[in-house]
């Protein structure tokens, strides 16, 4: 029993600190690809290519005075960024990395757990980070952060539900909740293959709900000068931006778990495999990135409201039954 | 005139349907630039090339024997719209005169390049040097000494003991 324990401390503690190294190194990666998108080096003086830049980032922003502003609502106001950071955080317990491996005689699964409701789990805690940047904009007392949390919940009401019927999609394909059912379902042919038009709803609802860039409404810098996290200064602002490229890594997951086959894949073991689809997945989300401009309010709602909602249905409906007849 | 001249400012009803292919279009793009070079010059390690008709730092001309060509005539100091030229001359019996000092203030200087042409000698000339720094007015004053090797006020970045491992 105390080994298993163990064991599990050790794998909790390996793969927090290994998907936080990830991430911290995700917006260097970030910094470094749209600068070559645009024909810049991006950050390239810390350290030999810049290597040592999120560590310098960090520091900084542990040495930077914290400000809370007198109208603000300070208790709501300091739960807000860990809100926005523990909600990503916590889906690291359920993303399956691989598959069990055996050391020294005992076999030990390359996951934290497995809920039977695994993918019910993702997106409920998944649409609590969106209440860290509500929260956050809320509390702020500024009219800016105020309208970047109103925006921030709008995005959340409407494109869960497209995400929610996407997932739906990959479900009733697979026949499972668990993530790991669901990659073990796709061990001969991927869920890309089964479910095209699933991944494009969900990668397009995913970006919304990472407040990425087509649809970065809450912090959109031209309109609200950043948006829900105006007023948030110091390590209260980082782990804001540590919190929203967490759930980045998070979706880079989840579209490699649901879709793209998790583990599986010739040759390289199971692991590798996993991340490679990972970054392949976060790639496309920093390029195109550096491609789209943000879209305006109400196209992103009407994009929602009038195109992906009535698709996501419909996508379920026809996958329910080709399921029924085939 | 031919249709590729003429510019529709409202599109056709069916091409502002087209969404997909613009999109994929711009990925391409961006693609594309991501794998060219960088257009950034890194400036300290790199310099920009100028113009040869760069107006920098001022540099007085020597001869074959070493000897300075001015003749300290004054007619740079008088020319100078930012009055920034000092010349003091000074004559010989023999009747060779050169400047006993001679002295630009760097920080008046507007390089307009008008003591380069008024010299009758070309004893003064602008060099293409941009970089020059200084951390005082006082060293910002250039004599004779100062701007006969004007090449080693370029900036250069003094790196630290450790400083080449962090890059």
């Amino acid at each position: 029993m105390s080994v298993f324990l163990m064991g599990l401390a050790v794998k909790t503690i390996l793969v927090v600190s290994v998907c936080m190294l990830i991430v911290a190194y995700l917006t260097l990666a970030e910094r470094k690809l749209m600068g070559y998108v645009q024909l810049r080096h991006g950050p390239n003086r810390v350290g030999y290519w810049g290597i040592l830049q999120p560590i310098a980032d960090g520091i900084k922003a542990f040495m930077k005075e914290e400000v809370i502003p007198a109208n603000a609502d300070k208790k709501v106001f300091i739960i807000a960024p860990i809100v926005s950071i523990a909600a990503p955080m916590l889906l690291l317990a359920v993303i399956p990395f691989g598959d069990t491996v055996t050391l020294f005689g005992r076999e030990y699964t390359l996951y934290l757990s497995n809920p039977d409701i695994g993918i019910l789990f993702v997106l409920g805690i998944s649409t609590l980070g969106s209440y860290g940047n509500m929260l956050g904009g809320w509390s702020s007392g500024n009219k800016y952060g105020y309208i970047g949390g109103v925006r921030s919940t709008a995005m959340m009401i409407s494109y869960e539900l497209s995400m929610a019927f996407a997932v739906i999609c990959v479900v009733l394909v697979s026949g499972s909740l668990s993530l790991v059912e669901i990659v073990h379902s796709q061990a001969g042919v991927w869920n890309i293959f089964k479910a095209p038009v699933a991944l494009l709803i969900f990668i397009i609802s995913g970006l919304a709900e990472l407040n990425r860039t087509p649809f970065d409404m809450p912090e959109a810098e031209a309109e609200l000068c950043t948006g829900y996290n105006v007023e948030y200064s110091s390590m209260k602002f980082a782990l804001f931006f540590f919190g929203e490229y967490t759930h980045l890594f998070i979706f880079g997951c989840l579209v490699t778990t649901l879709f793209l086959g998790g583990w599986h894949g010739p040759l390289l073991p199971g692991v590798i495999w996993f991340f490679l689809k990972t970054f392949a997945v976060i790639f496309f989300c920093i390029w195109q990135r550096a491609t789209f401009p943000r879209l305006r309010w109400d196209f992103v709602m009407k994009l929602e409201w009038k195109f992906l909602l009535p698709l996501a249905i419909v996508n379920v409906l026809v996958t329910g039954f080709v399921m029924a007849v085939v | 005139m031919k249709d590729k001249d003429i510019i529709n400012v409202r599109k056709r009803q069916g091409e502002k349907e087209k969404y997909v292919r613009p999109l994929l279009k711009g990925l391409a793009h961006t693609m594309k630039k991501f794998w060219s070079k960088p257009k950034t010059i890194q400036y300290p390690d790199q310099k920009r090339e100028v113009s040869q008709r760069w107006r920098g730092l001022h540099e007085l001309t020597r001869n074959e024997e070493g000897e300075l060509k001015c003749v300290a005539c004054g007619l740079c100091a008088s020319i100078c719209p930012a009055r920034c030229i000092d010349v003091t001359p000074y004559e010989e019996e023999g009747g060779i005169r050169y400047p006993k000092e001679f002295e630009i203030d760097e920080s008046r200087c507007i390089f307009c390049g008008f003591c380069q042409e008024a010299c009758p000698k070309e004893a003064i000339k602008l060099t293409r040097i941009y970089d020059f720094v200084n951390f005082s007015r006082d060293e910002c004053r250039f004599d004779i000494e100062k701007l006969s090797d004007s090449k080693k006020h370029r900036f250069k970045q003094k790196k630290g003991k450790y400083e080449h491992l962090l890059g």
